[in-house]
């Protein structure tokens, strides 16, 4: 253990926005020349504190200290002046421009006030040659693939003489060689003393080449350890926020376990989805009347997934079926016409209409069997709307407000009963009690439950394992794009969903835990 | 997260205007501007509240107001639509050719019945032609319905040979010298096509799927609706609106000049889209509110001239009022 | 671990590049190609065609539009538009005008003072009150000929006439031949954008707002230089078109907006701006013109008629290709 001062110190941040609560409390301290992992699920707060670090967000309490002084960044480009430097995951830097241009935009070296552009070439094949990269730094950026484009990012990084290092999932889009190299130059960095923050979620890479890591959830840091030691499975535990040896405790959630009647024929089965890196042979089945948890951690695939399955986002192989018909899903339409509704994840973005009302909202999707000659049949909207409002308990001043004036937990009802009228077969519903209040999740998942009961097939992705333990018949666990578990009822347990999470097998995964942790003792 | 549901108390029940109401309430400004304007030339303008003069106003509205109800359409999925002064032209410049053309001179019926079938087909295949540029290539709409923009009138020109056409066709030119029971035709025809399309956006699924592609095009990709095809028939339509605008601007004139029709026809649409009432952003298609626009800045012009305010000065005022109408409507979607 | 020692671009993306490389010279220096193929067609083709009187045709009519178009490049490049240069040069034509007495410079200077206040308003509307740029400047099309027609008093106004007028409607300006005049404000254009700071910056905020915002560009004021810019250029151009009639007319420059922006486009820059090069503008400008040039020729020898109404098809057909063309590039281009 260095005895040496912190780089940095972040204390007692909290950050409130209108309506959420974003950090309670947080912390997070870096020493010099270490890589620092910052982790967390969902909302649990650690893109918001990395905004406040680099000025994007003004905190609302708490102090941060930085090689030594008490700093108040107000903006990016203040942080960056100042040693701290964020390499985004989006890269940020403008395409069309040439590589020297982008290390050194809105800083060019000029000589009799105009742009030396030798100077700018030199200096920029200099800073590329000490990540051990050597192109051509006039080509365009975008000429580059992404592995090169963020070198490119760091070595803009670099040449602000940044003491830390900001680094948002840096090896999303980069391939096995590629996040070597880029390991490569972090551990070159470090060699330099300079520190790098890593915010990711592969827990594979994390331990390749973090030091440390401080785990955050629900807006608060709940711990920090040192990679070495940890167990993989520990760390999802904590990720998640339960205890290893948690007894399954019923009646969290209000689904009542065990009781649903499975039906023998499939509705949907999907196989070997792939595109990209985001999806590397992901496979889920769905029969009538059963609830399919589909759990992973942040960036598995789920969402991708139900896109994937509904005809949202087209796959570059597999194959998906539908009661054991091939299935080629051009379109949403083309799902919904084959039975099959969608909630997304974010209701905001994908889900609502904002401007229209709770009526309109609800008869979206059910238009067409609304309408006769193109003319919506009033009478024939008011009487679903009504039955669907009392039946889900909708609370809305009417069916005419609009729906963006609703409360989170109404919206997901009215999005929810969109698809319910159609009289779905399978519904795909992507985190359906996210950020709703404890009675109308309740009311949710009742529901969820009768639905399953009546037929219907439920594929549901749940970040809360609470939801899925109790809620699912079957849980598939999906880990970094590929179904690595799936686990029948009587195998289904937090231990067991949390070993897949972590290894990848959750069948012996008291096994490799052992193995694991004899490793890591092994390596120190 | 630790989150704050902003509604755990139940809602408070309140009373919510429906649509319609809510619709014209939202220009209810717009409304109230109107009024005072009339009010202005009632009080100030000689003749203002003589039937002929009225007339004469409602005759210059209306070629504008139909051309805005395609523009509010198309406004309303999100996009914009610069190719309608030209298509206007394009049309205008179609029509004559063919009543004209020696060819029909014996059978005026299927003549003057041509005139305004194929010209119709002709601008709305090119207005089929920018929702395809949009929809297939995904060029922006500014940037797509640019080329018919600049194109457009050159066509026109092109197909009436750079020659200024006169014509005298009292059948053909009903539609923009004609009355019925007293009332030119072309405002009945205007109050036609604005209440035929309030109609169409608020009851038929067509209209609500336009609202909803405006509003959130992934969500209502999502819902299963098609939403390029929504794109390809708003820009198809207001192309053919375009054309009827053609048609009565070129009767009233009793010849077709090409460089002159529908010249800034696209800005006074937007104008009228922008004082009316709906966002420029999308989502929201007020077609009544686009008319009372119409009125309001064809009349500050007309009230301008008529207290002998040079037209300059009448151009740069109603530029500013454009400019102010724009900049209000950010700040109250933001 | 694996063995990096260098980096190099992988053999893929170094044959992406050169492909790209190949395409992008073709797409800058297309215009000037084509411009190339053109004069040598038309010198062997027409016999006059190197006349002194077509070429002062050609040149008047292409220094204006130059001017314009120069302008018009930088407000692209930064993705925006300004159609209210057309009805600007007009105003500026009468200013000048009416400055007359005073001397061609004051004439010029007036000129340009008046279209550098009409631009830095543009661009303040633009990048203060995020009122879009085609409406922004499609109002200021109607405002700035009102302005006109005010100040002439619905009328035109004649240019009092020096013998430094006199030489300007011949193509001379103080000594210098308009051609020349041309290239070097095109030379200090190219200079600005390729070795000024503010021009990579233009540059930039075209290629990605977002992200030069980031990077700390001020991108507000950059948005404001390229319409003070393209405003001082259309008043150099109302000059210029108050020289060659010898009168400020509130009705000309209509139209010209949309051949400056065809020409920008087909010189090589990209509608919604980021990438492009000034003097493919001008050769843009002047392959354009040519083209109407070699089609006058034609209709001379009888073979084809082409009116000057194909002006604006051919324009709209120049710009239909090329943004299709674009729409692949495009593509690279975050729209957020």
């Amino acid at each position: 253990m260095t005895q040496t001062s912190p780089l940095l110190r972040m204390e007692h941040i909290s950050k409130a926005f209108p309506g959420v609560i974003a950090l309670v409390y947080a912390h997070l301290s870096v020493n010099p020349g270490e890589v620092h992992a910052l982790v967390g699920q969902n909302g649990a707060g650690k893109s918001t504190l990395i905004k406040i670090l680099t000025g994007a967000y003004r905190r609302d309490s708490g102090t941060i200290l930085f090689d030594g002084r008490t700093v108040d960044f107000q903006s990016p480009q203040q942080a960056q002046n100042n040693g701290i430097s964020t390499i985004y995951q989006e890269i940020n830097l403008v395409p069309f421009r040439s590589v020297a241009e982008n290390v050194f935009m809105a800083r060019e070296p000029r000589r009799w006030g105009f742009i030396d552009w030798r100077k700018m070439r030199t200096e920029t094949a200099t800073l590329l040659e000490r990540l051990s990269v050597s192109i051509d730094v006039t080509q365009p950026l975008m000429n580059y693939n992404i592995a090169i484009q963020q070198m490119v990012a760091i070595a803009r990084a670099i040449s602000f003489e940044s003491k830390l290092v900001v680094m948002d999932e840096p090896t999303s889009s980069l391939n096995e060689r590629e996040v070597e190299t880029l390991f490569t130059i972090i551990r070159q960095l470090k060699a330099d003393g300079v520190s790098v923050i890593f915010v990711g979620h592969r827990l594979d890479e994390l331990y390749a080449i973090c030091d440390r890591v401080t785990i955050m959830r629900d807006g608060r840091t709940v711990d920090v350890c040192e990679m070495k030691g940890l167990p993989k499975v520990e760390l999802v535990a904590k990720m998640l926020g339960k205890e290893l040896s948690e007894v399954r405790q019923h009646g969290q959630t209000s689904f009542t376990v065990g009781q649903h009647h499975v039906e023998q024929n499939v509705l949907l089965e999907a196989r070997e989805l792939r595109r990209g890196r985001v999806l590397q042979g992901a496979s889920v089945d769905v029969h009538a009347g059963e609830i399919v948890g589909l759990a992973g951690l942040l960036g598995s695939g789920r969402s991708e997934v139900a896109r994937a399955v509904f005809g949202a986002d087209p796959v570059e192989d597999g194959e998906v079926r539908v009661e054991g018909k091939r299935a080629h899903f051009h379109s949403p339409a083309d799902a919904i016409h084959a039975g099959i509704g969608f909630c997304p994840e974010d209701r905001k973005m994908d889900g609502i209409i904002p401007y229209l009302s709770v009526r309109e909202n609800l008869t979206l999707a059910a238009l067409p069997t609304l309408a006769r000659n193109g003319i919506v049949s009033r009478e024939k909207q008011q009487e679903i709307v009504d039955q669907f409002i009392r039946r889900l308990d909708i609370k809305t001043a009417g069916p005419e407000q609009k729906i963006r004036e609703l409360s989170g937990g109404n919206q997901q009802k009215v999005l929810l009963a969109r698809w319910l009228c159609l009289n779905p077969r399978l519904l795909i519903l992507d985190e359906p009690t996210r950020g709703i209040d404890v009675g109308a999740k309740a009311e949710i998942q009742a529901l969820i439950e009768e639905l399953a009961e009546r037929g219907l097939g439920v594929l549901m992705i749940s970040s809360e394992l609470e939801e899925l333990l109790e809620g699912s018949d079957r849980v598939v666990v999906l880990r970094d794009g590929r179904t690595v578990a799936s686990l029948e009822r009587e195998e289904i347990s937090l231990n067991a969903v949390m070993a897949a999470m972590a290894h990848g097998n959750g069948n012996d995964h008291l096994e490799t835990a052992k193995k694991e942790e004899e490793v890591q003792h092994g390596e120190a | 997260m630790a989150k704050l549901d902003p509604a755990t108390a139940p809602v408070a029940r309140r009373f919510v205007l429906p649509e319609r109401l809510r619709n014209v309430g939202q220009s209810y400004s717009g409304l109230a501007a109107l009024l005072l304007i009339i009010l202005y030339d009632i009080l100030f303008r000689p003749h203002f509240l003589q039937v002929q003069s009225l007339y004469n106003d409602l005759q210059e509205v209306a070629p504008i107001a139909i051309i805005a109800t395609g523009m509010t359409l198309v406004i309303a999925t999100g996009g914009i639509d610069l190719s309608v002064g030209s298509l206007m032209a394009f049309a205008g410049a179609l029509a004559p050719i063919i009543f004209l053309s020696p060819l029909l001179s014996n059978n005026p019926l299927l003549g003057n019945t041509l005139a305004l079938i194929i010209p119709l087909l002709a601008t709305s295949l090119l207005g089929l032609f920018n929702g395809f540029l949009i929809t297939r290539f995904r060029i922006q709409p500014i940037i797509a319905t640019l080329v018919l923009f600049i194109a457009g009138r050159g066509l026109a020109l092109v197909l009436s040979n750079d020659k200024l056409q006169d014509f005298h066709n009292p059948s053909f030119q009903f539609i923009g010298q004609g009355a019925v029971l007293g009332i030119p035709f072309q405002v009945i025809l205007m109050l036609i096509i604005v209440a035929v399309f309030a109609v169409i956006v608020r009851i038929t699924t067509f209209g609500r799927y336009v609202l909803a592609t405006g509003g959130n095009e992934a969500a209502a990709r999502l819902a299963g609706i098609p939403v390029n095809r929504v794109k390809l028939a708003v820009y198809t339509i207001s192309a053919m609106l375009a054309a009827l605008a053609g048609f009565v601007i070129i009767s009233i004139n009793s010849s077709s000049d090409a460089t002159r029709v529908g010249l800034n026809g696209e800005l006074d649409a937007i104008a009228a889209v922008a004082v009316g009432g709906t966002p420029l952003t999308g989502g929201q298609a007020n077609v009544t509110g686009t008319l009372i626009g119409a009125l309001i800045i064809y009349l500050i012009g007309a009230t301008l001239i008529s207290q002998n305010v040079s037209f300059g000065v009448a151009q740069m005022i109603k530029a500013a009022i454009i400019l102010l109408a724009v900049y209000l409507q950010r700040q109250r979607k933001g | 671990m694996a063995d990096i020692s260098t980096m190099k671009a992988s053999r893929s993306s170094r044959l992406a590049s050169g492909w790209t490389r190949s395409k992008s010279i073709l797409q800058r220096q297309g215009a000037l190609i084509a411009l190339i193929v053109l004069v040598l067609f038309g010198a062997l083709r027409y016999d006059n065609f190197f006349s002194t009187y077509n070429f002062l045709t050609v040149i008047s009519y292409n220094t204006t539009f130059g001017l314009i178009a120069l302008g018009m490049t930088f407000v692209i490049l930064t993705g925006g538009i300004d159609l209210s240069v057309g009805s600007l040069a007009a105003l500026c034509s009468v200013v000048a005008a009416l400055a007359s007495p005073y001397g061609l410079l004051a004439a010029i200077g007036a000129a340009a003072l008046a279209g550098l206040i009409v631009g830095l308003f543009n661009g303040w509307i633009i990048a203060w009150l995020r009122i879009p740029p085609f409406l922004a400047t499609l109002a200021m099309l109607l405002a700035a000929r009102g302005m006109a027609l005010v100040l002439a008093k619905d009328a035109t106004v004649s240019v009092n006439a020096t013998p430094d007028w006199a030489a300007l409607s011949q193509g001379i300006l103080y000594g210098i031949p308009l051609p020349v005049f041309l290239i070097l404000v095109y030379a200090i254009g190219s200079f600005v954008l390729n070795f000024t700071r503010f021009g990579r910056h233009v540059l930039a905020v075209g290629g990605d707002e977002e992200a030069a915002r980031l990077m700390g560009l001020p991108v507000e004021r950059i948005k404001l230089g390229v319409y003070a810019i393209s405003g001082v250029l259309a008043g150099l151009a109302g000059v210029l078109l108050a020289g060659q009639t010898f009168t400020g007319s509130p009705n000309e420059g209509v139209g010209w907006e949309l051949t400056a922006i065809a020409a920008v486009v087909v010189g090589g820059t990209l509608l919604t701006g980021g990438m492009g090069s000034v003097w493919g503008s001008l050769a843009g400008a002047l392959l354009l013109g040519l083209v109407f040039n070699i089609l006058n020729f034609e209709n001379g020898f009888g073979f084809i008629s082409l009116g000057v109404s194909w002006q604006s098809v051919i324009r709209g057909a120049f710009l239909l290709i090329v943004v299709l063309l674009q729409s692949r590039l495009v593509r690279t281009k975050k729209v957020r």
